[in-house]
C-alpha cells in the first residue's frame, strides 16, 4: 500500500488539530482551521474509498500499528484496520466533520475555541472506535467521545443542558462499565483457552475462541447491553431525546449520525461473532424490542410539538429498523441493516441541520411557530422536504434501500420466524411518512401564520455547501446503492458463516459436555489473505 | 551475633535505608534552621531538593532485584523502591503546591516542610517494611507528624477538631495494631513478614494467629480509611489544610496499602487464599459502595473527595482481595496513579481559596463557572475528575483495569460488577464538579473566590500540568506497568529472604 499509516493519520490527524487549535489567536482563525484539519482530513479518507479492495472487504485492509498498547505481558494492543463493515462508517465520519464544523460557523458565539477543540478530540474517537481491531482499544475510543460530548451538550446546549449531559454520561457510563467487567472476563478466558495464558483483547483471537455455552450468555448481556444503551433500544433510550434536544446542532449532528452507530456497529462486530449462539437465541428478543421501538418511537415522534424532539424520537425508529436487521441474521436484513445506518447519518443529521438553520433564524423549535414558510424560504423548504422524504423511505432515496432490505430478510428469517413481528414494523415506514409529513405540512405549507416569519432570509452560501453533499448522497444512495452495499457484502457473509460455524461447534461441544472446545487448525476465524470466500449471489440485491 | 559484625551489617546497611534517614536528617537540620532563621523562604525549596535527592537515589534501584536490610528489618530495591518514588513523587508535588499555598494562608511555617519530612521518613519505613516493628515505628513516625499538620491552622476551631479527632482515632487504632501485632507474635514467633506463614504451620494456634491478624489489619484498615472505619477521613481531610490534604491523602495511603501489599504477599498471602479472601473482599464492598454513595450527598468539595478516597481505597482492596501476585502488582500501580490525580484535585481546590477558612467552609456551588475564569485549573480539574471516575484515555481507567482485572480472574467477578457499578455512581458527583466548573454561569459564582481567589505561580502550574499530563500518558507507557508485574509476577514470596 502506498500510505503506510494513512488509517492512523485519518484517526489522529483532528486530535492532533484539536491540540494545535488551543494556539488559534482568533475565534475566526479557530474556525478556519478546523474546518481546515477536518476538510484535509474527509480528503485523505476518500483515499481510503479508492484504495480499499472490495473484493478483499471480508478482510482487515489499511492495518496499521500493532504494538503492544498497556503492558509487553498482556496482549492488548493498537491495532487499526477496516474492512467492509468499517469503511462506510469511518467515511461518514470524516464527511460529517466538516459539515459540522459549517453547520456551527453562526450557531456557536461563545467559548468558541473550546466547541471547536471539543469537536475535533471526538472526530478522533468516534473515527478510532470503527477502525479498532482490539476490544480494549475499541472500549477506550468508545469512552472517549464521551468526554467532549459531555462538555457539548453542557456548555453549548439549550435549558437544560446539564441534565441531559449528566443523564447521557451516566447512562452510557452503567453500560459500558458493564461491558468492561465483559471484556476483562472474556480476554482472561479467551487468553487461557487460545493465547497460552496471557490475557488478550485482540479481536482475531477472541474470534477463534469460541465461548462456551453457558459463559455467552451473559457475556453477551454484558455486551449488548452497553450496545442497546448506545444505539438506543427501547427501553433504554430515555436519554436520547433530552441529549438531543439539548445539545447544540452540530452536537445533534454528530450524535444522530455516527454516535448512535457506535451501538450498532458493536452488535454486529462484536457481539454477534462472539457469542453467536447466545445472539441467536435472543434474537426474538431483540427483534421484539427493536419492534417497539419503531412504533413507539414513531408513535411518540408523532405526539411531538418541538421539531427538534420529533426529530429525536424517529432516530428510535429508525435505529430499531437497523437491530431488527442484525438479528434477523439474513444477508439481505445485515447488508440493509449496514447501509441504513450510512442512511440514518445522512437524512437524519440533515433533518437536525435543518432544524437548526431554522432555530437560528427564529429561535424557537416549536412547530407552532413557524406555517406557510415554504414561499419565504424556498430553498430551504426543498432541501427539508427531500430529506423528510428520504427518511420517511421513499422509493428513489436513501431511506427506502435500508428498511426494505431489513424488512425483506427479516420477515424470512429464521432466528426471528415470527412474519407477524415483521409485519408490525412496517407499520413504522408508513408512521414515518405520517409523522414527517404532517411536520411538513405545519411548519412549511400553508399561509403564513406567524409575521415574523416573513422576514426569514432563505439559505446562504454556507449553508447551501452544507445540505448539498448530504442531498447529493440522498439520491446516490437511493438510486445506485450497489457500490456501497458491495463494500459491506463480503463481510456480511463471511459474519454470517462465522456465526453459523461457531454455533454449530459449540452447540455440538456442549451436547458433549465439553467445557471448551479444543481448536481444530481449519477454524478460519482470522481473515483468511486473498479473500477464501467468494462474493456471494449477487441476486440478494433487491434494488435493481 | 558479635557486636563489632551487627556493627558492620549496620554500616554495610545504610545505603539501603539511605533515603528515610536522608529525609529525618534533612528534618533536623531543617528545625535548626528554623530556630535561627525563623520561616526562612529557603527552608521548603532544602526540603523539596532533599526529596528529589532521594527521588533519583531510588530510581537508580528501581531495576535492582527486592532484597532486605538491617537484619531484615526492611524490604530495599525494586518494588520497595517503587513504593518510595510512589510515596516520595506525591511529597514532592505537595510540597511545591504547598509554599504558595501556606504563604497564602498565612501559615507557611518552616516547621511545616520539617514534619513533611518527618512524616515522608516515616511512611518509607513503613511502605518497605519487613517486620512488625517497622511498620509500627513507621506507622507512628508518619502519623504524629500528620497529627500536627492536621491542626497547623492552630486559630480555627475547626482545624484543631480535625486534628484531635485525627489524633485520638489514629490512637485508637494504634491500640488494635498494637494487640494485632502481639498476638501474631504469640502465634507465630516471629516479627518477621517472610517468616510468619512457616511460624504458623509449626504452631498450629489459628485462633490466635487470625484474631491477631483481624486486629492488625483494622489498624490498617484505619489508615487507609476504608469502611466501617473511615468516620475520620472527612472530618480530618476537611480541616487539614488543602495541600497537606492532598499529601496526605496520596503519601500516607500508598505507605500504608504497600505495608498492607508486603505483608499479604510474603507473609499472610501465602497461607491458604480461602482463609483470608472473604473478609477482605467483604470490607471492599463496603468501602466501594458506602464511600461513593456518601461522596455523592456532599457539597463542600474537600468532604466530597475525602469520601472518594474512602471508595479509591475500596478499589485498591479490590485488587487485593484477588490474594495473586497480578492483584498486587495492580494495587502498587493503582496507588501511583491515584497519587497523581488526588494530589493534583487537591492543589486546584487549594487555588481556588483565600483564607485559612475558606477550604474548610467552601461548598461547591460558590464555584460555578470558575473554569472560565481560571481556565488552566478547570483544564487539569477535569482531567483529573475524568481520571478519578475511571475514564479513558487517563490514568484512572488503566488502573481500574488493573485492579479488576486480578478480581475477575481470581473469581471475584460479583466484586469487579459491584465495583464498576459503583464507579458509574462515582461518575455522578466528579462530573457535578465539571459541570460547576464550566456549565454554569460565572455571574453565579461567589465574587470572593472571583476576586481574591489565590494567583497560581509558574511552579505550581507546572506541578499541576505536569500530573495531568503524567495521566494522559502513563496508560500509554507500558513500562510502567511491566514493572509493578514484574516486582510481584514470578517472584516466590516464601523464603525470598
Amino acid at each position: 500500500m502506498e500510505f503506510p499509516h494513512l488509517l492512523s493519520l485519518v484517526i489522529f490527524l483532528p486530535l492532533i488539530g484539536a491540540i494545535l487549535t488551543l494556539f488559534a489567536p482568533t475565534d475566526r482563525s479557530v474556525r478556519v482551521f478546523a474546518l481546515v484539519v477536518t476538510a484535509f482530513t474527509f480528503v485523505l479518507s476518500i483515499l481510503l474509498w479508492t484504495e480499499f479492495d472490495p473484493s478483499r472487504a471480508a478482510d482487515l485492509q489499511f492495518v496499521s500499528g500493532d504494538f503492544p498498547l498497556i503492558s509487553a505481558d498482556i496482549d492488548v494492543r493498537y491495532l487499526v484496520g477496516i474492512d467492509g463493515f468499517s469503511l462506510l462508517l469511518v467515511l461518514l465520519t470524516t464527511l460529517l466533520g466538516p459539515i459540522v464544523v459549517l453547520s456551527s460557523w453562526s450557531y456557536i458565539k461563545a467559548h468558541v475555541k473550546g466547541y471547536y477543540t471539543l469537536l475535533l478530540v471526538l472526530q478522533s474517537g468516534m473515527t478510532g472506535v470503527f477502525c479498532a481491531f482490539d476490544l480494549l482499544l475499541f472500549y477506550i475510543f468508545f469512552e472517549l467521545t464521551l468526554i467532549p460530548m459531555y462538555f457539548l451538550i453542557g456548555i453549548w446546549g439549550g435549558e437544560r443542558r446539564i441534565y441531559a449531559a449528566v443523564k447521557f454520561v451516566i447512562y452510557t457510563m452503567v453500560g459500558s462499565l458493564l461491558m468492561l467487567v465483559g471484556i476483562l472476563y472474556l480476554g482472561i478466558e479467551a487468553g487461557a483457552a487460545v493465547n497460552s495464558g496471557v490475557f488478550t483483547t485482540d479481536y482475531f483471537k477472541l474470534l477463534s475462541f469460541d465461548v462456551p455455552l453457558g459463559m455467552q450468555t451473559w457475556l453477551f448481556v454484558l455486551f449488548a447491553f452497553a450496545f442497546a444503551i448506545k444505539v438506543p433500544m427501547f427501553p433504554f433510550h430515555t436519554w436520547l431525546p433530552d441529549a438531543h434536544v439539548e445539545a447544540p446542532t452540530g452536537g445533534s449532528v454528530i450524535l444522530a449520525g455516527v454516535l448512535l452507530k457506535m451501538g450498532t456497529y458493536g452488535l454486529v462486530r462484536f457481539c454477534l461473532p462472539f457469542f453467536p449462539s447466545a445472539s441467536a437465541s435472543h434474537a426474538l428478543l431483540f427483534a421484539i424490542l427493536a419492534v417497539i421501538g419503531i412504533v413507539y418511537g414513531a408513535l411518540v415522534s408523532r405526539a411531538q410539538p418541538d421539531a427538534k424532539k420529533l426529530v429525536a424520537y424517529s432516530s428510535v425508529s429508525h435505529l430499531g429498523f437497523v437491530v431488527l436487521g442484525i438479528f434477523a441474521f439474513t444477508l439481505e436484513s445485515l447488508q440493509g441493516a449496514m447501509i441504513q445506518m450510512i442512511n440514518h447519518g445522512i437524512s437524519t443529521g440533515a433533518l437536525f441541520l435543518l432544524v437548526g438553520m431554522l432555530y437560528e433564524r427564529r429561535h424557537t423549535r416549536l412547530m407552532a411557530d413557524y406555517g406557510g414558510i415554504a414561499r419565504t424560504v424556498p430553498w430551504l423548504t426543498f432541501f427539508m422536504v427531500l430529506t423528510a422524504l428520504a427518511s420517511a423511505g421513499l422509493p428513489g432515496l436513501n431511506g427506502f434501500v435500508g428498511e426494505f432490505m431489513i424488512l425483506v430478510g427479516a420477515f424470512g428469517s429464521a432466528a426471528i420466524g415470527s412474519p407477524i413481528l415483521v409485519g408490525l414494523a412496517t407499520t413504522g415506514v408508513i408512521l414515518a411518512a405520517v409523522y414527517l409529513l404532517w411536520m411538513l405540512g405545519r411548519m412549511f405549507f400553508g399561509p403564513v401564520t406567524h409575521e415574523a416569519n416573513r422576514g426569514m432570509p432563505d439559505l446562504n452560501r454556507r449553508e447551501l455547501v452544507v445540505l448539498v453533499p448530504m442531498a447529493a448522497l440522498m439520491i446516490i444512495l437511493g438510486l445506485m446503492p450497489q457500490p456501497f452495499l458491495r463494500v459491506s457484502e463480503p463481510a456480511a457473509v463471511r459474519l454470517l458463516e462465522t456465526i453459523e460455524r461457531k454455533r454449530a461447534l459449540v452447540e455440538e461441544g456442549d451436547l458433549d459436555g465439553m467445557r471448551v472446545l479444543q481448536q481444530d487448525g481449519n477454524v478460519q476465524a482470522a481473515p483468511a489473505p486473498g479473500g477464501l470466500i467468494p462474493n456471494g449471489d449477487q441476486d440478494s440485491n433487491p434494488i435493481p | 551475633m558479635e557486636l563489632s559484625g551487627a556493627f558492620d551489617n549496620i554500616l554495610a546497611d545504610l545505603s539501603g535505608g539511605a533515603s528515610v534517614l536522608w529525609l529525618a536528617l534533612i528534618g533536623i537540620l531543617l528545625i535548626i534552621w528554623d530556630a535561627f532563621k525563623n520561616d526562612d523562604a529557603a527552608l521548603p525549596w532544602v526540603a523539596a531538593l532533599s526529596v528529589v535527592a532521594a527521588v533519583v537515589l531510588e530510581a537508580l534501584r528501581l531495576q535492582d532485584t527486592t532484597t532486605t536490610a538491617f537484619f531484615d528489618l526492611m524490604r530495599v530495591n525494586g518494588v520497595a523502591s517503587f513504593v518510595s518514588i510512589v510515596i516520595l513523587l506525591s511529597t514532592l508535588l505537595s510540597i511545591t503546591l504547598s509554599v504558595p499555598y501556606l504563604k497564602g494562608i498565612r501559615h507557611g511555617y518552616g516547621e511545616v516542610y520539617a514534619l513533611i519530612l518527618f512524616a515522608t521518613s516515616g511512611m518509607l519505613m513503613l511502605g518497605t517494611a519487613n517486620s512488625l516493628v517497622t511498620v509500627f515505628v513507621g506507622l507512628e513516625t508518619m502519623s504524629i507528624a500528620l497529627y500536627i499538620l492536621t491542626g497547623l491552622v492552630r486559630s480555627d476551631e475547626g482545624a484543631v477538631e480535625s486534628a484531635l479527632k485525627y489524633f485520638l482515632l489514629g490512637a485508637f487504632s494504634t491500640g488494635f495494631f498494637l494487640y494485632g501485632i502481639a498476638l501474631i507474635y504469640g502465634a507465630t514467633g516471629t516479627m518477621y513478614f517472610t517468616e510468619m506463614a512457616g511460624g504458623y504451620a509449626a504452631r498450629e494456634l489459628p485462633v490466635l494467629f487470625w484474631a491477631g491478624v483481624a486486629l492488625f489489619l483494622i489498624g490498617f484498615l484505619f489508615k487507609v480509611s476504608a469502611v466501617p472505619f473511615h468516620m475520620w477521613t472527612p472530618d480530618v481531610y476537611q480541616g487539614a489544610p488543602t495541600t497537606l490534604t492532598g499529601y496526605m491523602s496520596t503519601a500516607s495511603k500508598a505507605a500504608a496499602f504497600a505495608a498492607l501489599i508486603l505483608v499479604l504477599f510474603y507473609g499472610i498471602g501465602t497461607l491458604p487464599v480461602a482463609k483470608w479472601q472473604m473478609p477482605l473482599a467483604l470490607v471492599a464492598l463496603v468501602t466501594v459502595v458506602l464511600g461513593n454513595l456518601l461522596a455523592l450527598t456532599q457539597n463542600n468539595v474537600k468532604r466530597m473527595l475525602a469520601y472518594s478516597s474512602v471508595a479509591h481505597a475500596g478499589y485498591v482492596l479490590i485488587a487485593l482481595a484477588a490474594g495473586t501476585s497480578e492483584g498486587y502488582a495492580g494495587a502498587i500501580y493503582y496507588l501511583l496513579i491515584y497519587a497523581l490525580m488526588n494530589v493534583g484535585a487537591f492543589g486546584v481546590m487549594a487555588f481556588l481559596e483565600w483564607d485559612d477558612k475558606e477550604g474548610r467552609v467552601q461548598m461547591l456551588d460558590s464555584l460555578s463557572g470558575i473554569g472560565w475564569r481560571r481556565p488552566l485549573l478547570g483544564v487539569t480539574m477535569g482531567v483529573f475528575m475524568f481520571s478519578l471516575t475511571g475514564f479513558p484515555p487517563f490514568g484512572g481507567f488503566f488502573g481500574k483495569i488493573a485492579v479488576f482485572a486480578p478480581a475477575v480472574e481470581a473469581g471475584l467477578t460479583w466484586l469487579a460488577i459491584v465495583g464498576v457499578l459503583a464507579s458509574a455512581l462515582s461518575g455522578y458527583y466528579y462530573l457535578r464538579v465539571l459541570y460547576v466548573f464550566w456549565m454554569r454561569p460565572i455571574e453565579s459564582a461567589d465574587r470572593a473566590v472571583r476576586e481574591r481567589s489565590f494567583p497560581v505561580p509558574r511552579l505550581s502550574a507546572a506541578v499541576l500540568v505536569t500530573c495531568a499530563v503524567l495521566l494522559i500518558v502513563i496508560g500509554f507507557v507500558p513500562f510502567v506497568r511491566d514493572m509493578t508485574q514484574a516486582f510481584f509476577v514470578g517472584a516466590t514470596p516464601a523464603g525470598l529472604l
